[in-house]
């Protein structure tokens, strides 16, 4: 089949301290592209904003928060800082993320 | 000799980031029917084998996990007495009157354990309209939806100074424990608590975190329907911990997965008759991998550290 021009973008994402880059489509939690593609440093989780392992910071470029994510793991602050759970996020430009403590412990 | 203290966990308190997808899996996937919703909008849930009012309710929230789990006893008067051992036990004890925020349960006394999850005890809750017939009864009234929970079962809380929680367990609410996991030099890393013959009503696992949430464990009736439940994590796309599998501790037929609030839920099926009389089967923490998944024989590392 060729082209329709409906075919969904695509964004590079660059995992900062790995240097590991992969393919997000717009459509695509930036956590399901890590997983689809086996780059990045997190293969799974709950992947409903709930249980936090997939914390980490977007560096640079603009993003889309699509789905609530669980406050135990990011604050008010810090979703301003760009922290995010990267099930929750889907690309809307290419991207700089990075790792950072998975889960707080209390 | 019957129950000696409490009858059964009978209730959990959820905390969840929405109410489209999680509560249509609670509903239509797990397959728990909806009660009655609170004044301040929780939702309230049971499986189709459960005869008391509710036995989940579901809270909105900026955050997944576990607001509180309670247990039901078989009198008030057993309920007053445990409320006392609670207070001597060293446990601050707190009312809930009767009515006030579940639907359908009588007064509630609640406290706060070592691991430093919110504890409540009830004995008297109102029959739900929708339990199961009792006069020449029917296997059910409505044909089971989804996985085809029957009930809630257990559930397994990750926080601190597990062993005065186990302590706690048995004194006062006249538990045992059939199953228990030591680490090389003898400290508890894991415990398997019943008060019926079940061979879990509630664990705990040694945790720095204090009152955290591994999983709510809810019961199907064979290996045959966690199959099925198989397929529909499957097939509605639910993120998969491990499974199909079988526990040697409890040995339990088993499935974890998350709901899309990223609360763990297990299905559960089988497991052995505990008795309070039989000896103790203790697990060596080396081989945990093996009592958790015995087929794979190996633990994943999310399992030990994804909790709400």
């Amino acid at each position: 089949m060729t082209g329709t021009g409906m075919e969904s973008k695509e964004y590079q994402i660059q995992v900062e301290d790995t240097g590991e880059q992969f393919v997000c489509k717009e459509n695509e939690v930036i956590l399901e592209a890590m997983k689809r593609t086996g780059c990045g440093p997190i293969r799974y989780g709950c992947f409903g904003g709930g249980c936090g392992i997939c914390r980490m910071k977007i560096v640079s470029g603009s993003y889309a928060v699509v789905k609530k994510m669980s406050r135990t793991h990011v604050t008010e602050g810090e979703a301003k800082n760009g922290i995010v759970l990267i099930c929750c996020v889907k690309p809307r430009a290419n991207l700089v993320i990075a790792r950072i403590k998975a889960i707080k412990k209390g | 000799m019957g129950f000696k203290g409490t009858l059964r966990p009978g209730l959990v308190q959820l905390r969840v980031l929405d109410f489209d997808k999680t509560l249509d899996f609670y509903k239509n996937i797990l397959g728990l029917n909806e009660v009655c919703r609170t004044d301040d909008g929780r939702i309230c849930l049971k499986g189709y084998d459960e005869f008391d009012h509710h036995s989940v309710t579901l809270r909105l929230a900026d955050e997944a996990g576990l607001d509180y789990v309670a247990f039901k006893v078989g009198s008030s008067e057993e309920l007053e007495k445990m409320k006392q051992a609670v207070e001597a036990f060293g446990y601050p004890v707190d009312e809930v009157a009767a009515e006030s925020n579940q639907p359908g349960f009588g007064i509630r006394y609640g406290f706060t354990i070592s691991t430093g999850h919110r504890f409540e005890i009830y004995s008297e809750v109102e029959l739900s309209g929708q339990g199961p017939m009792t006069r020449n009864p029917d296997i059910w009234v409505e044909e089971p939806r989804g996985m085809r929970a029957q009930r809630m079962d257990h559930f397994l809380l990750y926080g601190p100074n597990i062993a005065e929680a186990e302590r706690f367990c048995q004194e006062v609410f006249g538990m045992f424990v059939p199953e228990v996991c030591n680490t090389p030099d003898g400290s508890r890393l894991a415990s398997w608590i019943t008060g019926s013959n079940k061979p879990h009503d509630l664990a705990f696992v040694e945790y720095p975190e204090a009152g955290k949430l591994h999983h709510v464990g809810f019961y199907l009736c064979n290996w045959s329907e966690i199959g099925q439940a198989a397929d529909l994590i499957a097939i509605h796309h639910l993120k998969m911990d491990i499974g199909p599998t079988r526990h040697a501790i409890t040995r339990g037929q088993s499935i974890y997965f998350w709901e899309p609030s990223g609360n763990r839920i297990e299905v559960y099926a089988g497991g052995y008759t505990a008795y309070p009389d039989n000896p103790q089967r203790v697990w060596d923490s080396d081989q945990l991998g093996r009592g958790l998944f015995y087929y794979s024989g190996e633990v994943i590392p999310s399992f030990l550290e994804i909790v709400t």
